[in-house]
């Protein structure tokens, strides 16, 4: 393509106003002066000293860790069967079920968090943990449906049948060749659910209880209160991670399985 | 595949569902419309004829709107970029698009909250250059929170955009530019139309997105500048009104719904024109 400086010019704005925001923040974490100011004073580790000083961000790690792997884990547990036995075609009504199973996203997440608080906390007092996982299932499930949903669209199952006919039985043949088959779309539904699981904060913010909060909440906490770049360490060391689980992906799935 | 496996595959999925959101949705929603055993939408009616509530609702619909927009405006010459550079800027840019939406809300509300407040980025320059004697509010203003919402959903126009924007064959262009169209005619002519659905699915993502957003307008808006999903918020935990918070949420559903399925129809609409 030719080069057309105007469009490029736009382009190169609109990258700036996504990335310079997060530049700035990335700026402030290490500024001595104990309120965010711009230019800085001084350069400083001492933010991120506090960072892991603070008991609430220390737990929210662990919990937000623990409830991003443990929720996706169900949700591959039933999504999986239910995707395979949905690319097959003779199911009847597939569609209406396909649609109901990504339902969860219809649904606003606000409001999946409040019903949950409703019913399974107050009316059920069902235990604070059990709620918040009850919670990121739901927010994980659609990713899981639609990530292996489509990878299972790529597989031919003429091989599938094949093994059948070579004598495997249905169980063998469905862990010997369709999972291998449809591995990295298991991964990178893994991925994009344990990213937003984490990431998640309308869900979490009515299942929290008492001491037990998730990062985003426990940040979402520390802002109301405090305003100083310990909250801009954090989101460092968060960016890393992000930065550090893209290039995974990229060098084992390519970027794009993020993007489906 | 025979029908018992399938049902014992779907079985334990459609349980679930059925347990923790189907349940929960309907215990919270159904009591909104009985009152003393008969149905009713009286608490609707209230809903929608009380001026405070009004209000609220059409500045979640306006920032919905305008950031849906916007996000257009920005999204689509940006996407068309992506889509005609080389395969490897196309991962790199991709790659930088995506990125601000891998990182937690609560984050980029807060890169808004050190730009925009009294002792943010901007106020701290335009007092540098004597353009201002008192720092402007813009934090905790409706701009703020539109703004912080938009930068929320930019990546996702982008990235619904380019996917569909890679596939249209750059031949189209070089074809419409042969034949003596200008650049810019040729975009509009031939690659506008044909990226049309996947505007349409960008523009539904945005807006139901803006739409039900908590965390921006929580930590950008404060108390004055409310929207649906913070005042199902305030509702329910700051106030313990239950019905009054089920009534938001089922407002909510039903916009968004609405909304979803409106858009969606124009969409398939102008695709059969297309095949005609």
């Amino acid at each position: 393509m030719r080069k057309n400086k105007f469009l490029t010019f736009y382009a190169c704005l609109v990258f700036g106003f996504l990335f310079l925001p997060l530049a700035i923040i990335a700026v402030t974490a290490f500024n001595t002066a104990p309120t965010i100011s711009f230019p800085i004073s001084g350069f400083t580790f001492k933010w991120f000293a506090n960072v892991f000083a603070t008991k609430s961000f220390l737990s929210g790690f662990q919990l937000s860790f623990m409830l991003a792997i443990v929720a996706t884990l169900i949700a591959l547990l039933v999504g999986v069967p239910a995707a395979y036995a949905l690319s097959r075609n003779s199911v009847r009504g597939k569609k209406l079920l396909k649609s109901f199973f990504l339902s969860p996203t219809i649904i606003p997440g606000i409001v999946v968090g409040y019903s949950l608080y409703q019913f399974i906390v107050l009316k059920l007092k069902l235990p604070v943990m059990q709620g918040l996982l009850i919670g990121h299932f739901l927010v994980v499930l659609p990713y899981v449906i639609r990530v292996v949903g489509s990878a299972l669209e790529q597989f031919d199952f003429s091989i599938e049948e094949m093994a059948w006919t070579l004598g495997c039985g249905k169980a063998q043949a469905f862990f010997k060749v369709v999972l291998p088959n449809i591995s990295s779309g298991i991964v990178a539904a893994f991925m994009l659910a344990f990213i937003n699981s984490f990431n998640n904060i309308p869900v979490s913010m009515f299942l929290s209880g008492p001491g037990v909060r998730t990062l985003p909440t426990a940040l979402m906490n520390y802002i109301e209160y405090f305003y100083d770049p310990t909250v801009s360490a954090v989101s460092v060391l968060l960016m890393a991670a992000t930065i550090a689980i893209m290039f995974v992906v990229e060098k084992t799935l390519g970027i794009g399985a993020l993007t489906k | 595949m025979k029908k018992q496996s399938t049902i014992l595959l779907i079985a334990p999925i459609t349980i679930l569902l059925v347990v923790v959101l189907i349940l929960p949705l309907l215990a919270v929603l159904l009591p909104t419309v009985f009152e003393g055993g008969a149905v009713t939408l009286s608490r609707y009616i209230a809903f929608f004829q009380d001026p405070y509530y009004i209000k609220i609702f059409v500045r979640t619909l306006r920032i919905a709107l305008v950031c849906t927009l916007v996000c257009m405006i920005l999204g689509i010459p940006t996407a068309y970029f992506i889509s005609r550079v080389s395969k490897k800027w196309r991962g790199i840019l991709m790659s930088v698009a995506l990125f601000p939406m891998l990182t937690n809300s609560v984050i980029r509300a807060f890169a808004w909250i050190n730009i925009l407040g009294k002792n943010g980025i901007v106020n701290q320059i335009l007092s540098a250059l004597h353009l201002v004697d008192q720092p402007l509010s813009m934090l905790y203003t409706e701009f703020s929170v539109l703004v912080g919402t938009i930068y929320l959903f930019l990546p996702l126009m982008i990235i619904t955009l380019v996917g569909v924007m890679e596939n249209i064959d750059n031949d189209m262009m070089e074809a419409a530019e042969s034949l003596g169209a200008s650049r810019l005619l040729s975009f509009v002519k031939v690659i506008l139309p044909m990226s049309i659905p996947g505007i349409i699915t960008g523009a539904v993502l945005v807006f139901t997105g803006a739409m039900t957003a908590y965390t921006t307008p929580q930590l950008l808006g404060g108390p004055k500048n409310m929207l649906l999903s913070t005042l199902i918020y305030q509702r329910a935990m700051t106030l313990n009104d239950w019905t009054g918070a089920s009534v938001v949420a089922l407002v909510m559903i039903v916009t968004t719904l609405i909304v979803m399925k409106g858009l969606n129809a124009i969409a398939g609409r102008l695709d059969k024109r297309g095949e005609n």
